[in-house]
């Protein structure tokens, strides 16, 4: 039995592969439960209710997967480049802060002036945090999977710095947050839900990422470098100056999705602004990954993601589950996903008599 | 007054060789790993598997000792995804590696859940006869508890293997030229899964030192960043285990500098002197990789390049 490489990509495969994958990873999580005396199915019944059986639950799915999805489309871009942005983490943390910064100048205008402002400064607080490996990677080649990932404990250390002290609010009875966001910093939120402006915004931003990879120029550009370095040096393209474009927009949407949360959920910042258990820039990168490198397919990921989150806190609550299972159903399914990606590039030969080299694109 | 100063510097010195040691285990595997040509970015995973595996074993059999082992053999078994999605599947080692420092972290959060608050067992300081006699290098290098002692023995070990054995050849042509090391009858698959498993164990035994050595507690994603830390130091060591040993040090001298500055307070704040390992950690990667710009040192030739005989 061996693997033999495959002249076409399976389209029916990828398709089935992402449905079985997260089928098996249920089954597979099942088993945890089970070895904890929890009866998986009373548990998977009332996370699936809870998110998308109800009109709150779904609510508060579309609230968590704004994060999500502006996230995954900058870890998205950045993949498609080759470029392994896994930072999203602490440009979503430097987002929040730059957004923060907006408001802790004691500044308290309309919200027409001051959700722009912060808008614009947790993008570029973001952007900038990201450009560092960028410029490094650029410059000297320095591997960006470490730069990226370690710059998030510096981001988070920076965050602590600022509500554990300067920006601790006196009143808060020692707890480390800032104070209350004015009105003016708060972003719009739809009726009585939790789900405001910012998931219009990542909507809006997919589809423009759709038109920059399927339309413009540089959109092409970015797909050569990734999928052909050398072939996109000979054409001209600098892929320097593109590392450090699409590390801008990539730092700069993880950014951003720091600035809606602190204005829109949390209205303050404070600790844990992306859930402990199972950070929303780590989610990212499954996101990025399992959404085939397209932006539609980013929003979809990221509305399941969402709703394994609520589902997930719910079961936390009701049935004293750790919260940690979301990170291992989606670890599990990404894992299953890659095994399964094999399966829809080569083929099962078993090797017994017909061993000839005839092509087939099964 | 000088002496006062002696006392200090010999105490941060200790220090940085116990803050050091989780590092140094999880580097030896990773440099063995990567030398096979197999990248695996997992290891802060595998050291969350390892800590709670350890702690977990150590503290229900009330011996610590039962925990280093139950670490090494969920750390090998934890990377056992790694090695059989990378090698056999030959599916990217980067997101593969990713994927399982998640699951890690979910995992070791999910089981460690009861053991949250519990006190557990540990390995105790115990001073080595005649050389802890020796001034400082004595109270730094031999006044330590046994895990301490036991990366002593692997490092030269680990160095003798890599380069003096048919073994280590074996390996290091595995990772140069897989189809060379194959056409002399090398398995290229069985070199890598046992590198592989080896990084594992290994990286598991880093994860334990944390939690039966270090603290004797479980605390949820208590690693903090060094599997990635590690990742960096590797290439700082220019895969080579003695080197490696240098590094772990370094860092962990520099964790135990901020522990005593935060301890003496002068005004830097709390949080700026915690980000000292990690913005330490990128500076040297940055010299590292500057210095291999210039003289292309260390990388084996196929590292991250899945194995695949048919396609010779």
């Amino acid at each position: 039995m061996r693997l033999e490489l495959r002249l076409e990509k399976s389209r029916k495969l990828e398709y089935l592969v992402p449905i079985v994958s997260v089928a098996l990873s249920l089954v597979v999580c099942a088993v945890l439960l089970l070895s904890t005396g929890t009866n998986p199915m009373t548990a998977y019944g009332a996370m699936l209710k809870e998110a998308f059986g109800t009109s709150y639950g779904f609510t508060e799915v579309l609230v968590k997967a704004t994060p999500l999805i502006l996230c995954g489309l900058g870890v998205m871009l950045a993949f498609k480049m080759l470029f392994w942005n896994i930072g999203a983490e602490g440009q979503l943390h430097m987002g929040a802060w730059g957004a923060s910064a907006v408001v802790m100048t004691g500044w308290e205008g309309s919200a027409w002036l001051m959700i722009p402002a912060m808008m614009l400064c947790g993008f570029a607080a973001g952007a900038l945090w990201a450009l560092i490996p960028a410029y490094l990677k650029v410059k000297l080649n320095t591997n960006e999977i470490i730069t990226t990932l370690l710059l998030n404990y510096v981001a988070i250390l920076w965050v602590a710095h600022f509500i554990y002290g300067p920006w601790k609010d006196p009143v808060s009875f020692g707890f480390p947050m800032t104070k209350q966001f004015p009105d003016g910093a708060q972003l719009l939120r739809f009726g009585d839900s939790r789900v405001h402006l910012g998931f219009v915004f990542a909507l809006v931003i997919a589809l423009l990422l759709y038109f920059i990879q399927e339309k413009s120029r540089w959109g092409f550009e970015i797909a050569v470098t990734g999928g052909n370095p050398k072939a996109a040096e000979y054409a001209g393209m600098n892929a320097g100056r593109n590392i450090l474009l699409v590390m801008l927009i990539s730092g700069g949407l993880a950014g951003l999705a720091g600035m809606v949360e602190v204005s829109a959920i949390q209205l303050k910042l404070l600790k844990d602004i992306s859930p402990h258990a199972a950070p929303y820039g780590y989610t990212a990168i499954i996101i990025a990954w399992l959404a085939r490198r397209n932006p539609w397919g980013v929003v979809l990921v990221s509305i399941l993601m969402g709703g394994l989150y609520v589902g997930g806190e719910t079961v936390q609550i009701t049935m004293k589950l750790p919260v940690n299972i979301v990170l291992i159903i989606q670890a599990l399914i990404l894992f299953f996903v890659l095994g399964g990606d094999i399966l829809s590039r080569y083929r099962l030969v078993f090797d017994r008599h017909d061993r000839k080299e005839a092509p087939s694109g099964g | 007054m000088e002496g006062s100063w002696l006392i200090l510097l010999v105490a941060i010195l200790q220090a940085a060789v116990r803050s050091g040691t989780p590092i140094l285990f999880v580097c030896i595997g990773e440099i063995y790993a990567e030398r096979s040509g197999i990248l695996n970015v997992g290891l802060e995973g595998l050291m969350l598997v390892g800590a709670i595996a350890g702690f977990t074993a150590g503290y229900t059999a009330g011996n610590p000792l039962v925990g280093i082992f139950a670490a090494a053999i969920a750390g090998a078994l934890f990377s056992l995804i790694h090695a059989y999605v990378t090698i056999t599947l030959r599916a990217d080692q980067i997101v593969s590696g990713l994927t399982l420092t998640i699951l890690g972290t979910g995992i070791s959060g999910f089981f460690g859940k009861p053991m949250i608050g519990q006190v557990g067992v540990g390995f105790d300081q115990f001073a080595i006869p005649v050389l802890s006699k020796i001034p400082i290098l004595g109270q730094v290098l031999f006044q330590q508890d046994a895990m301490v002692y036991l990366s002593f023995v692997f490092v030269p070990i680990a160095w003798w293997v890599m380069y003096k054995t048919h073994l280590g050849l074996a390996i290091r042509s595995v990772g140069e030229n897989p189809s060379a090391a194959d056409s002399l009858g090398v398995s290229v698959v069985r070199i890598r899964y046992g590198c592989v498993l080896f990084g594992g164990a290994m990286a598991g035994l880093g994860g334990a030192y944390l939690s039966l050595a270090y603290t004797t507690m479980w605390i949820e994603q208590m690693s903090g960043g060094r599997g990635w830390i590690t990742l960096a130091l590797v290439i700082f060591a220019a895969w080579n285990p003695g080197r490696a040993m240098l590094g772990a040090y370094l860092f962990g001298g520099a964790d135990a500098l901020q522990l005593r500055i935060q301890a003496v307070g002068i005004g830097i704040p709390t949080y700026f002197l915690m980000m000292l390992p990690y913005v330490l950690t990128i500076v040297i990667l940055v010299l590292a990789s500057r210095a291999s710009l210039r003289r292309r040192i260390g990388a084996p030739a196929a590292l991250g390049i899945p194995y695949a005989r048919e396609e010779r």
